[in-house]
């Protein structure tokens, strides 16, 4: 049983992931009707958010240390980083700590700006064309932006250690009545799932709750009356763009600790979350959040050693094999609407 | 339509014959001639600069990147059948090469050295593999059958990767060892056997020295070559055939198939298993040349590449996809080869702060980031030149020969 709850908690973590990035790929398909190749390249610039303020925080300057010397006998120098001067040591330390955290507010305001430019500069220009120029206009455009972060940070993977109050590990087993040590878990990965849970939860209500959200949801259904209406619906569109890069963004940034980000993360996802998306079913939300979870449950289930003991090499392909059977059986993917990518 | 006559390339089935050779309308003789010629002369065309030169960097006749030029070029020959006529896009194809590779690889293993059983093996098996997957795949359309081939391809990459091990050699993959002895080659005890064309060896190259110059003959190269003619000439043949006319049909319009009393389906599956034997064939060729074999050569990127050698061409074109394909390749091997001692020697003349400045900048485009490069250009050509190279080369022509502008031929 507690083994089942491990998969369970595993497939909820990956599922989250893949949940926030079929959000918001969807997202875009759903509103602009742009299949998004480079979607998987703004989950890694959101990772490479973290990277680069971690990067910032540690900023310092060389200043020598009173009354001891090095080897050589000259004064010892050490590195402060510039934010011990401004908040005090304790306070610094604590800021470099919390890096990851702190990138949330980082990472929104580029990410933003990052789809406000995408949607303006380029994929504009692609609504009235075909979907398959859609896909390598961005596909080539995942490929430049890769390139760019491995010309300036190198293609290893770069660490980005979670906070440290958050790094430890969990007794999961006692909150559910097990004895101590019966299920342990990274600390991180619960909240990475409570925090894509929240992500999740705010679009929804944003397009649930709010003028704007019912007008975007009005727009989805039906652009053209929307625009009859005398509503800007295209300025709408853009800033769900800007959204989606958003909560791609927010994926990668809080992904960071889990996976070292790599330049070549954007592309590893790009694959799984456009398998999620056709899975639960294009242009529809609710749709790509299910794919998420149960695709992510589903491949941690396979994980188990029972099961590729069973079927040797099945946690491999399972994803591709549950898409080809829904793909097969039904149409639309789980909650695909009708007309939605039929042509 | 009375304007029908100034359209040539429009060919219809009885017009080809008129004209040309091999049943080929004279344009398409034309076509299949220069290929010809390129292709045959290819060590000289491609060595233009002497040894030595400061430029001899750009020269790309040597063997390995030449039969390079051919393989990848039959690879998205093949693609391009499906993808350019029927519309189809597939983001598996690199399956079809892989599974050819191991295919042919294994024929060379147990039964002969030979080149030629294993690279037929290899289109057969290729060609199987592609029927099973089409048949599936092509069940669904648009972004659901590329998801259904990429899902296909990653899972042939996964298995052969993990659990196929035994038969792909896993993350080593396979070479041909001491131990192998393929029951039709007579192999001395304990000796490492090599891939031959009735005792030719692949690596067997005549040297030639003029001048400066030093051109190289390998025979690997002129039998991919030789392969790669026979599916040039053949993809024109399906290009100007009435089959070719329904796989526009099927990217045209497939409901006024439907409606007609035919089936795009049983169509489009023909042209996914012969752009997968054409796969299958660029992957045994290239086992016969470099006797290995990965998985990695079916990982999904490795289709991503066919689709941007395809479309940076020029899709639906027939010489478009060997453009495509060469310009890559050339890339790929001529840009990541600068580095920045090069790039400072070419700017030397510059003053020094504008030198440094200069090289900075270059250097982004070139050695290990040539990928960049890549993205930019093939994002420049899908935002503004959808027709690829041979749209490119058009416009140019078109330019200058304002005289014929009321000849608006489709690219072809």
């Amino acid at each position: 049983m507690d083994q089942i709850i491990v998969q369970i908690l595993n497939g909820l973590d990956k599922g989250s992931a893949y949940a926030l990035i079929a959000l918001g790929l969807t997202l875009i398909f759903g509103t602009l009707g742009v299949v998004n190749f480079a979607h998987g390249a703004l989950f890694m610039m959101g990772a490479f958010c973290a990277v680069v303020l971690s990067r910032i925080l540690n900023l310092s300057h060389e200043v020598t240390v009173p009354g001891e010397t090095d080897f050589l006998g000259n004064p010892a120098t050490k590195d402060v980083p510039y934010v011990y001067d401004w908040f005090g040591e304790a306070a610094g330390a604590s800021i470099i700590d919390w890096a990851v955290p702190l990138a949330i507010l980082f990472s929104i305001p580029i990410m933003v700006a990052l789809g406000f430019a995408m949607e303006r500069g380029l994929i504009k220009h692609f609504y009235k064309r075909p979907h398959a120029d859609q896909i390598l206009v961005t596909f080539g455009l995942a490929i430049v932006l890769g390139e760019v972060i491995k010309y300036y940070f190198g293609a290893n993977p770069i660490q980005t250690p979670a906070p440290e109050a958050l790094s430890g590990r969990v007794d999961f087993g006692v909150w559910l009545g097990y004895g101590p040590n019966a299920i342990v878990y990274p600390m991180w990965r619960l909240v990475y799932f409570f925090f894509s849970a929240a992500i999740i939860a705010g679009v929804f209500a944003f397009l649930q709750f709010t003028t704007f959200g019912m007008v975007v949801r009005a727009g989805m259904a039906d652009r053209e009356t929307v625009g009859l209406l005398g509503i800007d619906i295209d300025k709408r569109f853009t800033f769900m763009f800007g959204l989606a890069a958003a909560v791609a963004g927010l994926a990668g940034v809080m992904y960071a600790p889990i996976v070292s980000p790599a330049y070549t993360m954007g592309m590893d996802w790009l694959v799984l979350s456009f398998v999620v998306v056709v899975v639960g079913g294009m242009g529809s939300l609710p749709g790509a959040v299910l794919a998420g979870f149960m695709l992510g449950i589903i491949e941690s289930f396979a994980s188990l050693p029972a099961v590729v003991d069973l079927l040797p090499g099945i946690n491999q392909i399972i994803i591709y094999l549950v898409a080809i059977a829904i793909l097969l059986t039904r149409p639309r993917g789980l909650m695909g609407r009708k007309g939605v990518m039929e042509d | 339509m009375t304007d029908q006559t100034t359209q040539p390339s429009v060919t219809s089935p009885a017009r080809a014959s008129k004209g040309g050779m091999f049943g080929l309308s004279s344009k398409d003789t034309t076509l299949l001639l220069v290929v010809f010629a390129m292709v045959v002369l290819a060590p000289f065309i491609l060595n233009p600069f002497p040894e030595g030169s400061g430029l001899a960097q750009f020269n790309a006749g040597y063997p390995d990147l030449m039969q390079r030029f051919v393989i990848f070029g039959i690879f998205a020959i093949g693609f391009n059948i499906l993808f350019g006529l029927t519309g189809y896009l597939s983001f598996g194809h690199a399956a079809f090469l892989g599974v050819g590779s191991y295919a042919a690889m294994w024929s060379m293993k147990l039964f002969t050295l030979n080149v030629i059983p294993g690279i037929l093996f290899a289109v057969i098996v290729a060609g199987l593999f592609a029927a099973a997957v089409g048949f599936i795949s092509l069940r669904r359309s648009g972004i659901y059958f590329s998801i259904l081939t990429l899902a296909f391809a990653q899972m042939s990459y996964a298995l052969a990767y993990s659990v196929l091990t035994p038969l792909t050699g896993g993350e080593t993959g396979l070479q041909i060892k001491n131990t192998d002895n393929p029951i039709l080659s007579n192999i001395p005890e304990g000796e490492i056997g090599r891939a031959n064309l009735f005792g030719a060896q692949m690596g067997n190259s005549y040297e030639m020295a003029v001048g400066n110059w030093l051109f190289t003959f390998n025979l690997g190269y002129y039998i991919a070559a030789a392969f790669m003619l026979v599916a040039f000439y053949l993809s024109i043949r399906i290009f100007r055939s009435p089959f070719g006319m329904m796989l526009r049909a099927v990217k045209s319009n497939q409901q006024r198939m439907n409606y007609t009393g035919l089936t795009p389906k049983t169509y489009t599956l023909y042209a996914f298993i012969i752009s997968g034997m054409y796969a299958g064939l660029a992957g045994g060729l290239m086992v016969a040349m470099d006797t290995q074999v990965g998985p990695e050569r079916m990982f999904w990127t490795a289709s991503g590449e066919v689709v941007i050698m395809t479309i940076l061409g020029g899709a639906g074109t027939l010489i478009g996809p060997v453009l495509g394909a060469g310009s890559i390749k050339y890339m790929e091997n001529i840009l990541s080869k600068i580095n920045k001692d090069v790039l400072h020697q070419w700017f030397a003349f510059l003053p020094d702060g504008l030198e440094d400045a200069v090289v900075v900048f270059a250097d982004i485009f070139v050695g290990k980031q040539w990928h960049f490069t890549l993205g930019i250009v093939f994002m420049l050509v899908v935002i503004f030149l959808p027709g690829g190279l041979v749209e490119g080369a058009q416009r140019i022509t078109a330019r200058f020969s304002r005289k014929k502008s009321s000849n608006n031929t489709p690219a072809e």
